[in-house]
């Protein structure tokens, strides 16, 4: 017979412990030998502070309810909690929704008064939104045209997303969950090349123009790279 | 075999019933045989318009009900024989009739006519749904308001999603002469850049076009009118000639015009 590996490897880091389970013997098997290797170890923490543990599934696929099972085991050992699972698979379905979050989708399309675009990821609109219609985007939203209408970027809740038009006019903006909407007094002069975004400062949604988006951005990593290494240097 | 048009807005008040009666009537002019379906069931005005009130002996819902044939709801016009009406009921509403059954009968009325013109209720609910369901092109009534122009960017979107029907055409209706001097036309063009279909006419507002309407009479009949001309217009932009927008600005006199020529203005 040859060497077999056991089901459950511990592996103490500086931030708690991994737990690597194999992915070639059964479920149950599994979870047997999670248990007793855990009870085994009892002693070793029990004492201590909590522990982060990150739980290592390799090449085995966990439904839900399994996932909720491994959890529940650890948790069940008073001083563990799951930090994550990680596995290296996923299914189909969950792979296909994350490619289209990840997309960017190019509509050629006037969405009209009363009419919803629904776009997982980016969008790149090629026409206008129209007063009384919507575009709804988990990312960011890119008009190559007017928009009259209401947009909303970030769906779900990011407000790191942007809503770009070539004729910015818009009934409402929304970024992740903040809502901002023009003054009822408009200006006369058209807005071209404008881009909407959030700015955490002001707590409200922003336009301004697309460079001064990315010089903020920029302004802020390089001030964030300016701490980080005096962090170092201190070190 | 004719071809069957919708014409339609979505809000109510815009003149569809006006713009079905004299584009029925240019294309009549023109010699085409034509037939005006009135859908709005419930509501019929096509009829008054058209001064055949008294006429009505049978109606759509008749047809769809099995009591007469098709043909025996026709109404012949009382200056072209070229001309019918299919009136509307009066007493039922909208859910009598189902937009397989209008169908069916737009398909029959094509092949006895040139053009069949289905005169649309308002909304778009079932009454609209009806109206456009054998309709081949479309023909979208808006006048220079923002309420009417948003419902019209409402039922394009609507046409849109109908296979069936061509991308539909814009006529913009009641434009206010006073509102054309003061630079009103530019009011036009932003209506066309939100809409962003085909023009297919502008109607100026014209009082005469209600008290003929009150006789009974189409505008269109009135040569002496700009209403009139700019319908007669549409109709020939319909049959497929290339007419330019008339000039909405009044005739002024001779020196403006001389002023104009020599770029004093």
């Amino acid at each position: 017979m040859s060497y077999q590996r056991p089901p459950v490897m511990i592996k103490g880091v500086k931030d708690g412990l991994i737990l690597k389970l194999d992915d070639q013997c059964s479920y149950d098997e599994l979870i047997k030998a999670l248990k007793n290797k855990l009870a085994e170890r009892r002693h070793h923490y029990l004492d201590g502070p909590l522990v982060s543990v990150k739980v290592v599934c390799g090449n085995r696929f966990l439904n839900e309810k399994q996932r909720e099972e491994i959890q529940s085991v650890i948790r069940s050992e008073q001083k563990l909690f799951v930090a994550e699972i990680e596995s290296n698979v996923m299914t189909k379905e969950e792979c296909e929704t994350r490619l289209k979050q990840a997309q960017l989708k190019e509509v050629v399309q006037i969405v009209r008064s009363g009419q919803i675009l629904h776009i997982e990821g980016d969008v790149l609109l090629i026409g206008d939104v129209n007063p009384g219609g919507k575009i709804i985007a988990g990312g960011n939203i890119y008009i190559l045209g007017a928009l009259r209408g209401t947009a909303h970027a970030g769906y779900g809740g990011a407000t790191d997303k942007v809503i770009a038009a070539s004729l910015m006019k818009p009934t409402q903006l929304m970024i992740g969950d903040v809502m901002n909407r023009p003054p009822d007094q408009p200006d006369e002069e058209p807005h071209y090349m404008e881009c909407a975004f959030y700015d955490p400062d002001q707590d409200q949604i922003v336009i301004d123009r697309l460079q001064s988006y990315f010089r903020k951005n920029s302004v802020e990593n390089k001030m964030l790279l300016e701490g980080v290494k005096q962090a170092w240097g201190k070190q | 075999m004719g071809e069957a048009i919708v014409i339609t807005s979505g809000k109510g008040g815009v003149g569809k019933t006006t713009t079905t009666a004299n584009i029925g009537t240019a294309l009549a002019l023109q010699g085409k045989k034509v037939c005006l379906v009135d859908t709005d069931i419930g509501l019929r005005n096509l009829d008054v318009i058209m001064g055949l009130e008294n006429r009505i002996i049978y109606d759509l819902v008749d047809v769809v009900e099995g009591r007469c044939r098709l043909n025996q709801t026709f109404i012949t016009d009382k200056r072209f024989d070229c001309l019918k009406l299919v009136p509307a009921a009066q007493s039922k509403d909208k859910s009598a009739v189902e937009p397989g059954q209008l169908k069916n009968i737009i398909d029959e009325l094509k092949h006895d006519f040139d053009y069949v013109l289905i005169d649309c209720p308002a909304g778009i609910e079932r009454g609209f749904k009806n109206a456009i369901a054998g309709a081949d092109k479309a023909i979208v009534v808006t006048t220079p308001e923002k309420s009417a122009v948003r419902d019209a960017d409402r039922i394009i979107g609507l046409l849109e999603q109908e296979s069936h029907i061509e991308p539909p055409k814009l006529i913009i209706n009641r434009v206010r002469n006073h509102m054309m001097k003061s630079g009103a036309m530019l009011e036009i063009d932003e209506i066309l850049d939100v809409l962003a279909i085909d023009l297919l006419g502008i109607v100026i507002d014209d009082e005469e076009v209600i008290a003929a309407a009150n006789k009974g009479e189409p505008i269109a009949l009135n040569p002496n009118s700009k209403a009139s001309l700019a319908y007669r217009n549409i109709g020939r932009r319909i049959l497929g000639e290339s007419v330019p927008l008339m000039s909405l600005e009044e005739n002024k006199g001779f020196f403006t015009r001389m002023k104009k020529l020599l770029g004093m203005r």
